[in-house]
C-alpha cells in the first residue's frame, strides 16, 4: 500500500516534471528505492557443485594421475592470463591464492567458472561469496577448452598430485 | 459560485499554458505526430543501421546509428585523438607521417563503403584528406584507421575517394590544380594555363587485404575536379568527374570561375586507361609520398615514402578522357543504380541535367563533338543529354537514389531536399531542411541496390535548432523517411565537425563481423609482456623501456626508480584482458603528449621525457573496476648522473634490480 502512494506520487512528479512546469519531487524516488537484490540461483534447479557452463564431472573424467605435460602448459598458460591476480599461494593477490582450490571445488566448476565467469558471477553463491570479498570480477580471459583444462591441471600439479 | 467559475478558469489557464510548454515551437508544422516512435530505440536495443558521417573540419569518421541518430563512435582518420593516443602513441605516430613530415591534421569529406557487385560488403570504409591530398582505409572489423596513402601530383583531394563497383580502385582527383611535383614549381600564380594541371589517381584496393597502391595517374588540363563517382551496370568501365573552374583563372575564383554558361563532366575510360599501362603508355614518374599502413598483429604502424609513379596523358592518349558541358559550376556528379543515368547538379544552374551513358557512348563513336578543350575532345551537350529536371529548387548539389527509380536532390540556396523521378525528370516532392542542407544519404543510395526507407540531410548552418551554445554551434544532421511518397521528417540529431558525404548500410552487413578483443597470443609486439613474468625496465643509454601489463587493477611494474633527468622513457603497455570492452588507459604526470589507450590484448607506448626531479604519479584513466582508483603507481625521477639503480617491482618491498643492457 505504501509503495504505491509512492509510486503515484513519483508519476505525478515525473508528468509535471516532463513539462518543465511543476515542482520536482527527486528525493523521494531516492529514498524507497529497495536495497540491491542479489540474483541468486533456484537451489531447486542449480547445482553449486558443478556450477554452470559446459563440464560435468562424467565429461572431464578426470583421473588421479597427473598429466605432467598438461600442467606445463597450463603454467606458461596462467603465466599470460591468471597469475596477474592470483597467487600460487593461499594468499590473496587481487582474486583468491589457488593453494587448496582442487580441494575446496570440483573440477567441473573449476572449469566451468573460468570459462564462463559473467553468469556463475550472476548466480552462484560461492562465487558471490568471492566478489564480495575480492570486489572484482574475475574476467573472461576467453580460454580455449584445451588452456581451460591444462590450467586445471596446473592447480591439481600446484595441490600435489603427482 | 463566483469562486468556482474563477477556479475553473485558472484551471483552464493552467492547463492551456502546460500544454503549450510542452509542444515545440519550430517543428510542429513539419512533422508528424508518430515521428518520436519511428525513431525510438529502446534501452539495449540496436539500431537497425549504420550510417558513416564525414567529418569534415574535425578530420575524423563519425558513427551514427539509425534512425535513433544515436552517436556510437568517433573514428580517428586524419587528425590527431589525445582520447585515443591517436598520432601520439608511438605505434600510431606514423600513420600520419607525409611527405611533408607529420601532418596532425585535415577535412575529411567523403566516405565511401567497399563495394562487391555494386553493392556494400562491410570490408572497409574509405575517407578522403582534402587539405594534405590522402585517402585512408579503416577496417569494419575493428573500426579502426589501418591504412593511409598520399596522393602525389595533387592540390587538393576533393573528387575522392569514390570507388568503382566492385572495390577495384578508389579514385582521388585533385580540386586544385597545380604544376606537377617534379616540375619546377616556383612559377608566376598567373602561369596557370600554362603550367598547372589536374591528375586523376587510380588506386588499387586488394581483393582480400584490401592494400592500397597508386596503380596509375591520368594527366588532365588545369581545372578543378570537384566530385566524381564510378560508372556501374553498364556503365561500369567509367568513371565520371564534375568539374569547374574550366576558365582556368587563378585568382578570385568567386567570380572569375563563374564566367563561362557552362563547365564540364569529364567522362573516364578507366578500362581503355588500363589497357594503355599494360601496353607499357605510361610515363615514369619521380614523386616523394607516404604509404602508411597499421599491422593489428604487431599493433603497430609503418611508414614508408615511395617515389614513383605511373602518369598516362589524357591528351597524347585518345580516347580515355571526354568532356562534356554541363551548365554553371557542377558540384554533385551522380550515378543511377542501373549505371544508365549520370546527374549532373550545377550549382549556379536553374535545371538539373540527367545524361545518358548510352547517349555519351553513341556521341564518341558518332564524333558528335564540339571541338577540343586542351586536347580533350567536347561532346555536345545535347548528344549526351538525357533530359533536364526544370526548376527544381535553387543550387542543387547532390543526388542519392532509392529502389523505386526515384532521385534526390540536396538544394543549398532554397534549403530543402528535392524528390524527383529520373525516367520523368518530374518533381514529386519538396522539403525543407534546417538549414541550407549540403550533402545526403539514402540508406543505399550509391549502390545498384538501394535500400531506401532512411534519407539523410547534412546540414551547413544549424542557428535555432538546438539550445544555443555561444557562437559556435554544433552541426546537424536531419533524418527523413522514405518509405511513402512524401518525405516526412523525423529527427533532428547533431553531428561533430562538418558533416559532407556519408553512407548508410544496413547493419547486418556489419555488426556480426565486428572484433571483440585482440588475442594476447598473437600479440608481436617487439615489446610486449605476455603476462607479469615478462615485465621489466630495460636501460639502453638514455633510453629507458618500461615492459608493462595492465589488467583490473594493477599495473606492473608499479613502482620504478632509478630514471635520470635526461632520460627517453618509454612505457610499453599490454592489457592482458582477453574480454571485450575491457581497455586500460595510461597517463603519468607532465607527459607532453597524450594519455593511452589500450585495448584487450594489444600493446601501446607512451614516450615520456621527465622534466623535473621527484616523484611522478601514473595510472589507469579508464575506469575498469571497483578498485579502479587502485590502479596507480610512481616513477622516482632523480637527478642527471644520479646512482640510483633501476629498481621496479609490484607488490613487492626489494623490487627486483632490473636487466641493463
Amino acid at each position: 500500500m505504501k509503495t504505491r502512494t509512492v509510486l503515484a506520487s513519483i508519476m505525478i512528479a515525473a508528468i509535471f516534471s516532463s513539462c518543465g512546469g511543476g515542482e520536482t519531487k527527486k528525493t523521494e524516488s531516492q529514498t524507497t528505492q529497495e536495497p540491491a537484490q542479489s540474483m541468486v540461483a533456484d537451489p531447486a534447479t542449480y547445482d553449486p557443485k558443478r556450477g554452470e557452463g559446459k563440464y560435468t564431472a562424467e565429461s572431464l573424467a578426470l583421473t588421479t594421475k597427473l598429466d605432467e605435460a598438461q600442467a606445463t602448459t597450463g603454467e606458461n598458460v596462467s603465466n599470460v592470463k591468471c597469475t596477474s591476480c592470483h597467487k600460487m599461494s593461499a594468499e590473496k593477490l587481487v582474486g583468491p591464492g589457488w593453494k587448496g582450490v582442487t580441494e575446496r571445488r570440483t573440477g567441473e566448476w573449476i572449469m566451468n567458472f573460468i570459462t564462463n565467469p559473467d553468469p556463475m558471477l550472476d548466480k552462484d553463491p560461492e562465487a558471490q561469496a568471492m566478489l564480495e570479498i575480492c570486489l572484482v570480477r574475475m574476467p573472461n580471459q576467453s580460454l580455449s577448452d584445451e588452456d581451460a583444462r591444462a590450467i586445471l591441471e596446473y592447480m591439481r600439479k600446484n595441490d600435489g598430485l603427482k | 459560485m463566483k469562486n468556482l467559475i474563477k477556479i475553473v478558469a485558472v484551471t483552464g489557464l493552467i492547463a492551456t499554458t502546460s500544454l503549450q510548454s510542452c509542444k515545440p515551437k519550430d517543428t510542429g508544422n513539419a512533422v508528424s505526430g508518430d515521428a518520436g516512435i519511428k525513431t525510438y530505440v529502446a534501452p539495449g536495443k540496436y539500431d537497425e543501421i549504420y550510417n558513416f558521417v564525414s567529418g569534415g573540419f574535425s578530420g575524423q569518421m563519425s558513427v551514427y546509428g539509425l534512425p535513433s541518430g544515436r552517436l556510437l563512435r568517433v573514428i580517428p582518420v586524419f587528425s590527431v585523438d589525445p582520447e585515443k593516443g591517436w598520432g601520439y602513441s608511438e605505434e600510431t605516430k606514423p600513420m600520419l607521417n607525409t611527405s611533408h613530415g607529420m601532418v596532425p591534421w585535415d577535412d575529411l569529406h567523403h566516405v565511401q563503403l567497399s563495394k562487391t557487385n555494386g553493392e556494400y560488403d562491410g570490408k572497409w570504409v574509405f575517407g578522403n584528406a582534402n587539405n594534405t591530398p590522402r585517402i585512408a582505409r579503416i577496417d569494419l572489423t575493428t573500426f579502426r584507421t589501418q591504412e593511409i596513402i598520399e596522393i602525389p601530383n595533387s592540390g587538393g583531394n576533393h573528387s575522392s575517394p569514390f570507388i568503382t563497383e566492385n572495390t577495384e580502385y578508389v579514385v582521388a582527383g585533385t580540386r586544385f590544380s597545380v604544376p606537377m611535383d617534379d616540375a619546377n614549381g616556383d612559377v608566376a600564380i598567373d602561369t596557370y594555363k600554362e603550367n598547372f594541371k589536374g591528375t586523376l589517381s587510380f588506386i588499387s584496393v586488394g581483393k582480400e587485404d584490401g592494400k592500397m597502391d597508386i596503380a596509375f595517374q591520368i594527366k588532365c588540363p588545369g581545372v578543378n575536379f570537384d566530385l566524381s563517382r564510378a560508372g556501374k551496370g553498364v556503365s561500369n568501365g567509367w568513371f565520371f568527374f564534375s568539374c569547374y573552374n574550366t576558365e582556368q583563372a587563378n585568382t578570385l575564383l568567386e567570380v572569375n570561375a563563374s564566367q563561362r554558361d557552362k563547365d564540364f563532366i569529364m567522362a573516364v575510360n578507366w578500362k581503355k586507361a588500363e589497357e594503355y599501362l599494360k601496353a607499357g603508355k605510361g610515363k615514369k614518374q619521380a614523386v616523394r609520398y607516404a604509404h602508411n599502413t597499421y599491422n593489428e598483429k604487431t599493433h603497430s604502424a609503418t611508414s614508408e615514402i615511395k617515389t614513383e609513379v605511373i602518369v598516362l596523358d589524357s591528351k597524347e592518349l585518345k580516347d580515355i578522357c571526354y568532356f562534356i558541358p554541363c551548365p554553371k559550376s557542377p558540384h554533385g556528379c551522380d550515378v543511377s543504380p542501373t549505371g544508365e543515368y549520370i546527374v549532373a547538379s550545377g550549382k549556379l544552374a536553374a535545371v538539373i541535367p540527367v545524361f545518358s551513358y548510352d547517349k555519351i557512348i553513341k556521341a564518341i563513336a558518332a564524333k558528335s563533338f564540339d571541338g577540343e578543350f586542351d586536347g580533350i575532345p567536347v561532346i555536345k551537350y545535347e548528344s549526351a543529354l538525357y533530359g533536364e529536371v526544370k526548376k527544381p529548387g535553387l543550387g542543387p548539389l547532390h543526388t542519392e537514389f532509392d529502389a523505386d527509380g526515384n532521385a534526390y536532390t540536396s538544394m543549398f540556396v532554397s534549403s530543402e531536399v528535392v524528390k524527383w523521378n529520373i525516367k520523368e525528370l518530374k518533381v514529386i516532392d519538396r522539403q525543407p531542411t534546417f538549414y541550407s542542407i549540403g550533402h545526403l544519404c539514402v540508406v543505399g543510395g550509391d549502390t545498384k541496390k538501394p535500400t531506401g526507407k532512411y534519407l539523410i540531410a547534412y546540414n551547413k548552418i544549424t542557428k535555432d535548432r538546438y539550445l544555443p551554445t555561444g557562437p559556435e554551434l554544433s552541426q546537424s544532421a536531419q533524418l527523413f523517411d522514405i518509405s511513402g511518397e512524401k518525405m516526412k521528417l523525423l529527427l533532428d540529431f547533431p553531428t561533430i565537425g562538418e558533416p559532407h558525404y556519408a553512407q548508410a548500410v544496413l547493419a547486418d552487413v556489419i555488426k556480426n563481423k565486428s572484433l571483440k578483443m585482440f588475442k594476447i597470443e598473437e600479440n608481436m609486439h617487439p615489446y610486449v609482456a605476455k603476462g607479469e613474468k615478462e615485465t621489466k625496465v630495460v636501460r639502453e643509454g638514455k633510453k629507458v623501456h618500461v615492459y608493462m601489463t595492465a589488467i583490473r587493477s594493477h599495473l606492473t611494474p608499479d613502482n620504478i626508480e632509478g630514471i635520470k633527468m635526461g632520460d627517453e622513457v618509454y612505457f610499453h603497455v599490454t592489457n592482458l584482458e582477453q574480454d571485450w570492452d575491457v581497455p586500460h588507459g595510461f597517463a603519468i604526470k607532465g607527459a607532453d603528449n597524450a594519455e593511452l589507450l589500450i585495448m584487450p590484448g594489444e600493446t601501446q607506448t607512451l614516450k615520456w621525457i621527465p622534466t623535473k626531479v621527484g616523484i611522478s604519479p601514473m595510472y589507469c584513466t579508464d575506469f575498469c573496476s571497483a578498485l579502479h582508483q587502485e590502479m596507480t603507481g610512481y616513477v622516482r625521477v632523480s637527478p642527471a648522473g644520479s646512482n640510483v639503480p633501476i629498481k621496479f617491482g609490484t607488490g613487492v618491498t626489494t623490487p627486483e634490480v632490473a636487466a641493463t643492457k
